[in-house]
């Protein structure tokens, strides 16, 4: 991707991070340091998401079982590749969600025709996933701004409206794709009628877990999540190492201003689909981790909401920042699968202990905005973020830093990027 | 032959429709630069103005019946609108058959309302902001209401007819000289056309022959040059955002006897409107209508049996590969201005 | 709809409870101890509601949830016990299942695969439900059941109406109490035959997606062997939801009846249009234009207002049955009394399949005297039973379907008042309604074997 003209523009921008002394694997003292937290908090997930008591009235707020902590990196990966995207060079693809369930499609196929072992299928979802990104990226490119955005939306509103019907052979339609065990699998010895067919690395099934008493708490480890997990940290690691390589500020430079660049010859397009495309495989990625997770596919994961959710994982957490789109993901998908699950004898059971009548009055408060209201709260903690956090929760975790420790120097990559991100709009 | 013309007067009927919904969502997306996800909810609340207001007029009181009972035998407790009692019994019954209409006037005010308060609470914080924040709090926006609909309406789908004088249709065919039944066309439908073109044709008259309306131009086009004469622009802006909430809520009121409302269907419209208003091309208000009119004349004729047959799913997706090939075809859509939403 | 019964404390699942219960271990897929997945300890059982709640499904959602609850109520001996007096099975003995009180967990399907998938592991991995059920539609419906099936948990399937539920789609771990594609063909035939005649061109709107393409085929093949004649079939999107442009071409064509294969806010759309374009006044071929709708639902006959008068469909079950038609459909009363004096309105279809399912897993288990999915899945096979409002009833071991009688009815012209819109024209019994396991329409799939987990 270096070219010569990409040498020449590094210069003006190095001082932000880079290859700096003090680092291992290629990052910078701060960037590992970030990379170190998130790995830690990857592996000891299992305990962070599990703080309260096994059947205490809290446990309801425990995320630590092994669907929703997938789900967490997973939506994690495509919101890291989103923002390489949207967060470094600016366009707003609002169809992402298109290669996300492209990839998905890929990855059952592949454990159809193929083998369950879930590396092939991750790998199809991948190239399959790029491959598509670059035709509508090389299409969507040509314009830029809210035309850019409603081409990339297009397409992928035409992606669900033929899987969720004519292609419905393809993609098994409303009803979603599953595995059978009558499927060819070429790879495999066929599977004995009946037996449900169960994705596998090697032999290890994804859906094996590991779990550990310690007084009333309970831990799960699960195959499948820290698997997810070891591909959300590649691909963290990989969106630290291109957000400060020269291609990376070549990114910035198309966002910040793109005459300017062409003023000095630089053609932004092939860097802008190279991004786009990157990205593309980002979400493939992490459609098939979800395949090979839970092994269906439904046409909904590329309504237009999908494509949308992922802009509001992202712009909520804080657009070209580094571990933003991660808190973003997991922010939505919390209250997605914890808040809708309180419902009123459960509100009902943790305020028991008030009189009968302040029991009614709190559960009448407080139920509009749980169980079925779950969208509600989303919504109205959209609004909060946005209205008094600029820069999406990576800033609110920074100012809530800078009380604790009242320390002026406590700027880091994030905040950099932060102010930048500002500043570039 | 007759086929045709009534897929064209559907085609006039959707596009009505959508150049309604786009001219709102132009006038503050195209103009002011604000991309608001919230447009689709604005068009929802219009459509629950009917509702509401319909509830009012049928606002009751009930006594219990004992000869009857309801479905687990208890005594049947009847209710009777307070309507009836003031204004006679016929006279209350055709002011609740003509709720929609009527509720026309309700509506107006209230969304004008809402949309001052939208503009001056909350969009008026986020003129300077990057559109991606924009995004994020009039989506936010759009939840919140449509939940709070949710909670007092529920999530079914609540009849609002039209009046009885406007139910059934009208023999197009028998006049022009076609069978007797070949061409006929719901009255409301029709209504709905007339109505449609009449706010259209107001906002266009009002942006271009009132003075208002050449400051407002002016501010779309150089915001601070007339700031600069002394002209308070932000006072006319927030009026504008008022007029668009005020637009989409009348297209959302007069709706409701075409299709049954619920809370969700500012969502469903809300990509479609975005499609027509790029379409278009941004800050073209003209071009968003003529967007609309094209696309929905595009989608009757894409729905076709005769066409269906050759191109199973076409009807899937001709909304969407309509709007790719003008874009690429024309790069700022049909009549867009240059450098408008651009980056 | 406050609770205000004194013994509310008791009933509510409070830490407390729980902590005496010990640990609900959920295992999921481990090579635990246990001889199945989520066995419940020794004073609770936990069971899965997963419903729509937000979405164009939410009401339905809503009401399906009451219908749990109530089920719940009466299986932990509390309320009139409703339908488990009428039950012809009278294992249950309202001290929950097997002594152990029942309790439940709620989630939000959102009326999509993924969504609903996600919501049932949550309930199985972290709650530990032994049972799911729900759901508003044959999307997740089959995507939750397959969840199960890989789980080892039994789902019993709520609102779901495709024939691919218990046809191609059909697991050992799943059962189906409500009506299918085919049986909504079978029992409308010889009515529509006898109404309107066996001399009609029938034009078809059919929603673009699994459940109307299994519903068109079920009804053409059922009506042309009647001797109707099939105009056209025309696919319309999900998404759509201004149908005026495929109504129109049905002026053109030379058909007398318009047959809607739609559901939720689809059917409520095109049923609106097409009444907008005066086709229930129409005249063609000499005879009254007419709008069969396959498939009825109470709350979208709500939506759709006025415009349902005289407008035939069926339905799984209808709160009047017993009433109207006797005995046979014991049950019914009860269930509609209980469920009327708790929430003040009548139950929907949707409500009642699933407080029966749920008593029927109940009832399952307590016959096994087991939780043990494979345990049930046997008690449940072959299953003859009565008193639960739809007559006499078999769960078919070949397909894990219910058979029973099917009850068409038509749109009120003139509705007494909002939740008596449909009257009962005739209830077609179950011999007419049913099919070889081996029915072309169900072809392709086959049960496998019942999956305890762990």
């Amino acid at each position: 991707m270096t070219d010569q003209a990409t040498d020449g523009f590094v210069p003006t921008q190095s001082k932000s991070k880079g290859a700096s002394a003090g680092g291992a694997l290629g990052l910078g003292k701060k960037d590992l340091r970030l990379f170190l937290l998130v790995v830690a908090m990857c592996a000891f997930a299992p305990f962070i998401l599990n703080p309260f008591p096994e059947g205490s009235g809290l446990a309801q707020f425990n995320a630590g079982y092994p669907d929703l902590m997938q789900r967490f990196v997973i939506f994690g990966i495509f919101a890291i590749g989103f923002n390489i995207l949207f967060g470094l060079t600016g366009y707003l693809s609002f169809g992402h969600a298109a290669f996300l369930g492209v990839g998905s499609y890929a990855g059952i196929w592949m454990m159809k025709l193929l083998t369950l072992n879930v590396i092939p299928a991750i790998i199809g979802s991948i190239v399959v996933a790029g491959l598509f990104a670059a035709i509508v990226g090389f299409i969507s490119l040509r314009r830029s701004g809210i035309y850019f955005s409603i081409l990339t939306l297009a397409f992928a509103m035409m992606s669900f409206a033929l899987a969720y019907s004519v292609l419905t052979p393809l993609t098994g339609g409303e009803t979603g794709m599953q595995l059978q065990y009558f499927d060819p699998r070429i790879l495999d010895a066929p599977l004995p009628e009946g037996q449900t067919p169960r994705a596998s690395l090697f032999g290890l099934e994804m859906a094996a877990s590991y779990e550990l008493e310690v007084g009333r708490w309970l831990f799960t480890f699960n195959a499948g999540y820290y698997i997810a997990a070891i591909a959300m940290l590649i691909a963290f690691y990989g969106s630290i190492r291109l957000f400060n390589s020269p291609f990376g500020m070549m990114l910035r430079a198309v966002k910040s201003n793109q005459n300017r660049l062409s003023y000095t010859g630089i053609s932004p397009k092939p860097y802008t689909l190279a991004a786009f495309i990157i990205s593309g495989m980002y979400a493939g990625l992490a459609g098939g981790l979800l395949v090979a997770m839970d092994t269906q596919v439904g046409a909904e994961r590329m309504f237009w909401t999908a494509s949308g959710e992922v802009v509001l994982m992202t712009i909520l957490g804080g657009a070209g920042t580094l571990i933003g789109p991660v808190l973003g993901a997991g922010f939505i998908k919390y209250f997605e699968n914890i808040v809708s699950k309180i419902n009123k004898s459960v509100l009902e059971g943790w305020f028991a202990w008030m009189p009968d009548w302040m029991t009614d009055v709190t559960v009448t408060i407080i139920y509009p905005f749980v169980g079925k209201g779950w969208h509600l709260t989303l919504g109205i903690l959209f609004m909060a973020v946005v209205i008094f956090l600029p820069g999406g929760l990576v800033q609110g975790g920074q100012k809530l830093a800078t009380v604790l420790r009242r320390d002026r120097k406590s700027k880091d990559a994030e905040r950099d990027a932060a102010i930048q991100r500002q500043a570039g709009e | 032959m007759d086929a045709i013309i009534l897929q064209i007067l559907n085609g006039l009927d959707k596009g009505s429709a959508y150049a309604l919904i786009a001219l709102g969502l132009t006038l503050i997306f195209g103009t002011l630069g604000v991309v608001n996800f919230a447009h689709g909810a604005l068009f929802m609340l219009g459509a629950f103005c009917a509702v509401t207001f319909s509830r009012l007029l049928q606002v009751s009181y009930t006594f219990t019946d004992a000869s009857r009972t309801d479905f687990l035998g208890n005594p049947l407790q009847v209710e009777v609108p307070y309507l009836y009692d003031i204004l006679g019994e016929s006279a209350g019954a055709a002011v609740i058959d003509w709720a929609v209409p009527i509720s026309i006037l309700f509506a107006i005010p209230v969304m004008l309302l809402i949309g001052v308060i939208m503009e001056r609470g909350l969009i008026k914080h986020f003129y300077k902001r990057p559109h991606a924040d924009q995004i994020l709090v009039t989506f936010g926006l759009a939840i919140v209401l449509q939940e709070i609909i949710k909670y007092f309406y529920g999530a079914n789908p609540i009849p609002t007819p039209a009046p009885d004088a406007f139910i059934g249709s009208f023999d197009f065919g028998a006049m022009i000289g076609f069978d007797a039944g070949s061409i006929v066309y719901p009255y409301w439908r029709m209504v709905y056309f007339g109505f449609a073109a009449i706010i259209i044709g107001a906002v266009f008259a009002f942006l271009r022959f009132t003075t208002f309306g050449m400051v407002v131009r002016a501010g779309m086009a150089d915001r601070e040059t007339v700031t600069l004469l002394g002209i308070d622009i932000d006072r006319r802006f927030t009026i504008m955002f008022g007029i668009a909430a005020a637009v989409a809520g009348l297209a959302g009121v007069m709706y409701t006897p075409i299709n049954s409302p619920n809370y969700h269907m500012g969502m469903d419209f809300l990509v479609l409107s975005f499609v027509v208003v790029v379409v278009g091309g941004m800050g073209s208000l003209p071009g968003a209508v003529l967007a609309g009119f094209l696309l929905g004349i595009i989608e009757a004729f894409a729905s076709m049996p005769e066409v269906l047959d050759v191109l199973p799913g076409i009807n899937q997706i001709i909304i969407y590969l309509v709007a790719i090939i003008v874009l690429l075809t024309r790069p700022r859509g049909l009549m867009g201005r240059k450098g408008v939403m651009e980056d | 709809m406050s609770f205000t019964k004194p013994t509310r404390r008791g009933v509510i699942k409070s830490g407390a409870v729980m902590g005496a219960a010990g640990l609900a271990t959920p295992t999921f897929f481990t090579s635990a101890a246990n001889a199945y997945t989520n066995a419940p300890g020794n004073d609770t059982v936990t069971l899965g509601f997963n419903v729509p709640q937000s979405g164009p499904y939410a009401d339905e959602g809503t009401d399906e949830l009451r219908a749990f609850e109530l089920a719940v109520e009466h299986l932990n001996g509390e309320g009139d016990g409703g339908m488990m007096n009428t039950f012809s099975s009278q294992v249950l003995e309202g001290n929950g299942i097997l002594g152990r009180k029942v309790e439940f967990v709620t989630g939000d399907t959102q009326t999509k695969s993924d969504a609903a998938r996600a919501s049932a592991r949550s309930m199985i991995e972290r709650d530990g439900a032994i049972m799911v059920s729900g759901g508003s539609s044959s999307g997740v419906a089959v995507a939750v059941q397959a969840l199960c099936q890989e789980a080892g948990v039994i789902f019993m399937a709520g609102l779901t109406h495709a024939n691919d539920t218990t046809g191609k789609d059909k697991k050992a771990n799943g059962f189906r109490h409500f009506f299918n594609s085919y049986m909504s063909g079978a029992a409308l035939a010889p009515i529509l035959a006898q109404q309107y005649g066996t001399d009609r061109n029938a034009y078809y709107l059919t929603a673009d997606y699994n459940w109307g393409y299994t519903t068109e085929e079920a009804i053409t093949s059922a009506t042309e062997a009647v001797g109707w004649n099939t105009v056209n079939t025309v696919k319309t999107p999900l998404t759509q939801t201004d149908f005026s442009s495929y109504i129109a071409p049905v002026l053109q064509s030379d058909a007398d009846v318009l047959v809607l294969v739609h559901y939720g806010g689809n059917m409520v759309n095109s049923l609106t249009n097409a009444v907008q374009f005066g086709l229930r006044e129409r005249q063609a071929n000499g005879k009254n234009f007419e709008i069969v709708v396959p498939l009825y639902s109470e709350l979208m006959a709500r939506g759709a207002g006025e415009n349902i008068g005289g407008i035939l469909g069926s339905q799984n079950w209808d709160w009047k049955l017993e009433n109207q038609l006797g005995e046979r459909y014991s049950g019914t009363n009860a269930f509609v009394q209980s469920f009327g004096t708790k929430y003040g309105f009548p139950p929907s279809q949707a409500a009642h399949t699933c407080y029966v399912q749920t008593l029927l897993y109940a009832d399952a288990v307590a016959r096994a005297g087991d939780f043990n999915p494979c345990a049930v899945v046997e008690a449940l096979e072959g299953f003859e039973f009565d008193g639960l409002g739809n007559g006499p009833t078999t769960y078919r071991a070949d397909d894990h379907q219910c058979f029973k009688d099917v009850v068409v009815v038509r749109g009120k012209e003139n509705p007494e008042n909002e939740f008596d819109l449909v009257e009962i024209v005739e209830v077609t019994p179950t011999e007419q309604v049913t099919y070889a396991p081996d029915h072309p329409q169900f072809a392709g799939g086959s049960l496998g074997e019942c999956n305890p987990g762990a």
